[in-house]
């Protein structure tokens, strides 16, 4: 068996892939009757180059960040968690209840992390049931999952129009955080030390979601713990054999994994929006997933995922707002032609790499 | 013709036609791999041939050429002394050449008959196909002599006969070659006896088979001719009548070999481990294990003998903590293990107990990590990790590094992954593994499974090492040659049950294989 040099494998196979689908956008740009070319210049300016925008970028990056390590460390047990949609969702309550009990009494400086905390701790509680159906029933994670998700969103229609509804309002919205329960934002806090950059919900999260990055590394690669948990992972058989406790595994790495899906609320409810709005996990669960895919469930290659499809977001609705008849859907349009390429049809260019590379050796 | 090809002795069916196979100068890559190197063969219609020589010797790729599974770089091919070009199975077949293979391609839930019909249907609707197949059946049947209860679903069958079924299937297409990949790992001795009648009676319906083994004494006994590959080389041809296993294992290693491992007396110390009464009942309530004791002394190799299937994966799960005691004990030292006292296989780790299982890729090893990374597995809260709380790769590659020079393990590359090493390679280092922290006690499941010669004496010794260090060792092996030459003692198991008991100095080979088949008990080898 031949394998591929590193630099192909993880450099240039997956630019391939991402520029077939970027070939494949610009045929559908041009049948639209657009050029590919204006339609790419928007795009690159809408993400990183107008006022704000590589803010909104970067605002977006943070959120994929989070749910794309949450996804990354069930896959490396071999989980497929499809609920991070669901964990975010009851992280943001999670913050919000924190917020609500706390805020008026506590300073910002223990607010953060006691929120943060508490996004988690929600995040994780909903990864634990579906991870504890599968470790002990048997019970497939990717069904429960899913079916956590809606149970998630509907419990949390029912507190949003019901008890945590802000009074005075009619759309379901939560109460709201106070100054001391926010996120503060970037441009406000390098405002303060005289340096100004263009406004955009771009906060602090980001760091944490740094810190997040480093931390499942280390817990992954660096620790007795993540080992078994890659054997598991890898083959359960072994791990069992190599005295893992299988289950009890299972349902830590999936209340891991609901933690960091949790943590994304952070950065949209305190961060940005300062309320828990309905639905504002928004699909960024769901992208998690390409994230961890993309990224090969490594943290570096969760970050460059995850910047390729906040660009793409913030990109994609520039795109919308300077064409006619381009429209948002055009942006899901090349997502998807991305996850295409770069997931499901990811080893497409493997075997002629390798026919090419094992030609090379014999030579 | 090339002068290292010795072409055989022109055996009676020889002079009648031209050579079933003849191979010329089959060369074969797989990117840097040579497996198969001008290689030539020589068949002669009408006979059992065996093709012998260790794992990776290119034997297996030899006859995915013939078989069309792979196509050759280059050379030639001729059936029958007609030029054949064969580029996939399809024209195998078609030619007249049948294949089976090591695991058997059967569908366990479908009966004789549709597995034998399966892809010769003959039309949407099954029922002429099967009218078809059925008379077919009855006629190989009556030319062969090879009888199959057509309506018998294939899983409820033992494996002999589930053999028996690959066999029919591919005579039922028209199969005068037959290639037989390592046909006999599955079977009991007695069993293997039956199977060499069957192709005994093949050839003498002029019937030219291949026989691919990795097993001396079945070349002996069975193979007119025999040929030698060594490292994608064809190395020589013989007729067997004039050759030796001695010389056969020298002409496969490419140097000379031991077959047997020096013994080392002890005398065995006091009861290490002891299991009472075990029963345990897989899913469906069937009982794997049956009523199971044995003892295990310090210092001794008890040798569990059986044909694969009988309890002996059960009874290593359970005694290595992987599946929990069901009914019964096992004691160890202080430590009584039952129904309500459960253990896991960390504390069995903690007790001394060190196990190398059945199946490396299964169990044995997580194959896509790095060496350095199995080199722990099970170990990994130990100290080979490192020191601190993290995971130091320089402690792990430093341990992967002293059990590779230690067993000999190559190549001598702790980053690869443990998929890229040999067969023999990996198994050195699941023993290197679980030998290196001195267990007390040891079981250990089929340890030269796919491990070539050099590999198995290698293996033999460390074993023998460790039972001169004291330590109380379980050996399961379906090779009985192997329990022969290591054990001090000898269990035999059959259904479940250990139906018998003898020292190494009593044991007859004819009477341990008879307990094997369970004769003593209702014959359900059929």
């Amino acid at each position: 068996m031949t394998r591929l040099p590193a630099w192909i494998e993880y450099l240039l196979i997956p630019i391939m892939n991402l520029a077939l689908a970027f070939a494949v956008a610009a045929i559908v740009v041009m049948l639209i009757g657009e050029s590919p070319i204006d339609a790419l210049t928007v795009m690159i300016n809408g993400a990183f180059v107008y006022e704000g925008a590589l803010g909104y970028t970067l605002y977006y990056t943070t959120s994929l960040i989070f749910t794309g390590l949450a996804v990354s460390v069930a896959f490396h047990a071999s989980l497929f968690n499809i609920g991070a949609e669901g964990q975010a969702y009851l992280g943001g309550l999670g913050a919000l209840l924190v917020a609500l009990a706390l805020q008026d009494w506590l300073p910002i400086i223990l607010m953060i992390p006691l929120c943060i905390i508490g996004a988690a701790a929600f995040g994780a509680l909903w990864a634990l049931i579906p991870g504890w159906l599968q470790a002990y029933r048997g019970s497939h994670i990717v069904i429960t999952t899913i079916m956590f998700n809606f149970i998630g969103a509907g419990i949390m229609v029912g507190l949003l129009s019901g008890s945590l509804m802000r009074p005075g309002q009619s759309n379901p919205e939560s109460l709201l955080f106070e100054d001391s329960a926010r996120m503060p934002q970037l441009h406000s806090l390098l405002g303060e030390l005289g340096i100004e950059i263009g406004r955009s919900p771009l906060n602090l999260s980001i760091v944490f979601a740094a810190f997040a990055c480093f931390g499942v590394w280390l817990l992954i690669w660096r620790t007795r713990w993540g080992y078994a948990l890659r054997a598991m992972g890898a083959s359960e058989p072994a791990a069992h054999y190599a005295g893992v406790p299988v289950p009890r595994m299972i349902v830590t790495a999936m209340c891991i994994s609901g933690a960091l899906a949790g943590m994304m609320a952070i950065n949209t409810v305190m961060g940005d929006q300062g309320k828990v709005t309905l639905g504002f996990p928004a699909g960024f669960g769901f992208t998690g997933i390409a994230v961890a895919l993309m990224g090969r469930s490594h943290p570096v290659g969760i970050i460059l995922a995850a910047l390729l499809f906040g660009a793409l977001l913030q990109g994609g609705s520039e795109l919308d707002f300077e064409f006619q008849t381009i429209t948002r859907e055009m942006v899901l349009l090349i997502q998807g032609l991305i996850i295409l390429f770069s997931g499901a049809l990811s080893l497409m260019f493997v075997p002629w790499m390798e026919r090419r590379f094992a030609r090379k050796e014999i030579a | 013709m090339n002068d290292k090809t010795r072409p055989q002795e022109p055996s009676e069916a020889a002079l009648i036609g031209p050579p079933a196979v003849e191979l010329r100068k089959i060369t074969k890559t797989f990117g840097a791999v040579v497996a198969n190197d001008s290689v030539d063969l020589t068949v002669s219609a009408g006979t059992i041939h065996g093709i012998i020589g260790e794992n990776g010797a290119g034997k297996s790729t030899v006859v995915s050429i013939l078989y069309g599974f792979y196509t050759a770089d280059s050379g030639s091919i001729e059936i029958n002394g007609e030029p054949a070009t064969i580029t996939n199975s399809a024209d195998a077949i078609e030619r007249g050449i049948g294949m089976v293979h090591q695991h058997f391609m059967l569908v366990p839930n479908f009966t004789v008959l549709e597995n034998v019909m399966l892809g010769s249907e003959d039309g949407f609707f099954l029922r002429k196909g099967k009218a078809a197949t059925r008379k077919e059946l009855q006629r190989l049947s009556d030319e062969y002599g090879l009888d199959v209860d057509p309506d018998a679903v294939i899983e409820t069958l033992p494996v002999g006969i589930q053999q028996r079924v690959e066999i029919l299937k591919a005579l039922r297409r028209g199969a005068r070659i037959l290639i037989l990949d390592e046909p006999t790992g599955v079977l009991t001795p007695d069993e293997t006896d039956r199977f060499f009648d069957i192709l005994r009676g093949l050839r003498a319906q002029g019937v030219t088979v291949l026989l691919i083994t990795h097993k001396l004494r079945e070349v002996m006994e069975v193979t007119d001719g025999v040929s030698v590959m060594r490292r994608g080389k064809m190395v020589t041809h013989k007729q067997t009548s004039e050759t030796t296993r001695e010389e056969l294992a020298e002409l496969m290693v490419g140097r000379r070999v031991e077959l047997t491992t020096p013994r080392i007396h002890v005398d065995s110390g006091p009861i290490a481990l002891e299991a009472r009464n075990l029963t345990w009942r897989g899913t469906r309530g069937i009982a794997r294990l049956r009523n199971v004791s044995l003892t295990l002394r310090a210092g001794e190799i008890l040798g569990l003998a059986g044909v694969s299937g009988n309890g002996q994966s059960e009874l290593l799960e359970v005694l290595s903590g992987i599946t929990p005691v069901q009914e019964g004990q096992v004691i160890i030292g202080d430590r009584i293990i039952n129904k309500n006292k459960p253990t896991d296989p960390a504390e069995l780790r903690a007790l001394g107990v060190a196990h190398v299982p059945e199946d490396r890729h299964k169990r044995g090893l997580v194959l896509p990590f790095e060496a350095r990374e199995n080199a722990v597995l099970g170990y990994h809260a130990g100290s080979n990790t490192g020191e601190g709380r993290l995971l130091s790769p320089r402690a792990l590659q430093g341990h992967c590094e002293t059990l590779m020079e230690r067993f000999d393990i190559r190549p001598t590359n702790p980053k690869l992954s443990a998929a890229g090493f040999s067969g023999g390679n990996q198994q050195k280092l699941v023993m290197a593994r679980e030998i290196e922290p001195e267990p007390s006690i040891m079981l250990i499941g089929q340890p030269t499974r796919g491990v070539d010669i050099g590999g198995i004496s290698f293996i033999h010794a460390e074993i023998m090492a460790r039972k001169a260090a004291g330590c109380a060792i379980l050996l399961v092996s379906v090779e009985l040659d192997e329990i022969m030459a290591l054990s001090d003692r000898i269990a035999v198991m059959n259904a479940g049950e250990i139906v018998g008991e003898t020292s190494r100095e009593d044991a007859d080979y004819r009477q341990i294989g008879l307990m094997m088949a369970g004769v003593s008990g209702a014959g359900d080898a059929a």
